[in-house]
């Protein structure tokens, strides 16, 4: 059986393509985030009703479910890249995979911290050794790990390939902190939004945190971009390219 | 795709693989501890330990809390809608406690089959809405009693 993968997967793979897509790419993401963020963050702080129960400390939820949710997802993408780049050799597809780690650990931080704040007042402890913290700590753990592999190594080529390895056994933890929540008795309550059913919010609680968590993405896109410049240019010093645009500017 | 990479996704479709069974198999025989609490019946039902600390999780019954007047004692009936275990507390309870939410209290059991907390957490569920909906839902309820 033979597969054939499409052209635009190859091209991928040139450091001077991405570099040149990404460049037009950028601006527009970096705007779009600081909007969706601004309206969102505006919208859900401000304007949006207070709880019933918790009042106005559950709109820290504006901060959290985005962080929570890119945490997970820029997890994924760095697996699926550092698979990619083991499989295809693909030097870019370690370029995005190393450049997601420390956004991804920062998403976690954030997460953890937003949730404590919350659980405070809400919950009466700060911390709790539930499934959905705790499997969201190994998920700060594997990214600290996959940092720390990639710059482990004196060859570039085996610090990318050991952190790929590391980020592809830690893909078990995703379904884990996803499903913690119905797999076993948590005291985090279960998922609000679902791409299935209709959230457990009205629209003039949850339009806010849609905006916030595309917001989000859009800011998470941005980033990634341009650290994987920063990084394309550091590892093609020597391609011609890379040499003229410096001369260039 | 060269036979090569073939060999090699399959390396890694299989390491994956491995990996997610192992661990599925480690949160299967820990399955009983990884849950945060007992519910009410289990603890009714004896298949919680007697003396030894954990915690267990219901809903406060409605009516059953009853404070002490000097001190910040305090008493509460707890249940799954099954069976009721009676829990003391002496402390603060947090912000959201209240009859008819979730709680979960951490604590012993002794020999009256009473629960003896020393931390009492609330549960909040994922249903979030503004005090006006939950007034007039309240009022819908109360309507149809």
């Amino acid at each position: 059986m033979k597969i054939k993968m499409p052209r635009w997967f190859y091209q991928l793979a040139s450091p001077r393509w991405f570099y040149d897509i990404t460049s037009m790419l950028l601006p527009w993401f970096s705007m779009i985030a600081l909007i969706l963020m601004i309206t969102g963050a505006v919208w859900g702080l401000v304007f949006a009703p207070e709880d019933y129960q918790q009042g106005n400390s559950y709109r820290i939820i504006y901060i959290h479910v985005p962080t929570a949710i890119l945490a997970q997802s820029c997890y994924m993408l760095m697996a699926v890249a550092g698979g990619i780049g083991l499989v295809w050799k693909m030097k870019m597809a370690h370029v995005v995979a190393k450049a997601c780690a420390p956004i991804g650990a920062s998403m976690a931080v954030l997460a953890l911290a937003t949730g404590a704040i919350w659980g405070k007042p809400t919950w009466g402890a700060w911390w709790v050794w539930d499934a959905r913290l705790t499997s969201m700590l190994v998920l700060l753990f594997l990214y600290i790990g996959v940092i720390a592999l990639t710059s482990a190594f004196e060859h570039v080529a085996s610090g990318d390939k050991a952190a790929a390895v590391l980020a592809l056994v830690g893909v078990v933890n995703i379904p884990i902190i996803k499903y913690s929540v119905e797999w076993w008795n948590t005291l985090h309550q279960g998922a609000t939004f679902t791409l299935t059913e209709k959230p457990a919010m009205p629209p003039e609680m949850w339009m806010p945190l849609l905006i916030m968590v595309i917001g989000f993405y859009c800011f998470f896109g941005a980033i990634l971009m341009s650290r994987a410049r920063t990084e394309v240019l550091q590892r093609e010093s020597r391609a011609d390219w890379v040499k003229s645009l410096v001369e260039q500017s | 795709m060269t036979p090569k990479r073939k060999k090699r996704l399959i390396i890694i479709l299989a390491l994956v693989f491995g990996a997610g069974l192992a661990v599925g198999l480690t949160m299967f025989a820990l399955s009983q501890n990884i849950n945060l609490f007992y519910s009410t019946s289990q603890i009714a039902n004896n298949e919680a330990p007697v003396g030894k600390r954990m915690r267990m999780g219901g809903m406060v019954v409605d009516g059953s809390v009853k404070r002490a007047s000097d001190t910040l004692r305090v008493s509460f009936g707890l249940t799954d809608y099954e069976s009721e275990v009676t829990v003391v507390f002496s402390g603060i309870l947090p912000d959201l406690f209240r009859e008819g939410q979730g709680i979960i209290a951490q604590g012993k059991l002794d020999e009256n089959g009473v629960f003896q907390a020393d931390e009492v957490l609330a549960k909040h569920d994922e249903n979030y809405m503004p005090p006006e909906i939950a007034e007039t839902m309240k009022k819908r309820q109360e309507a149809q009693q």
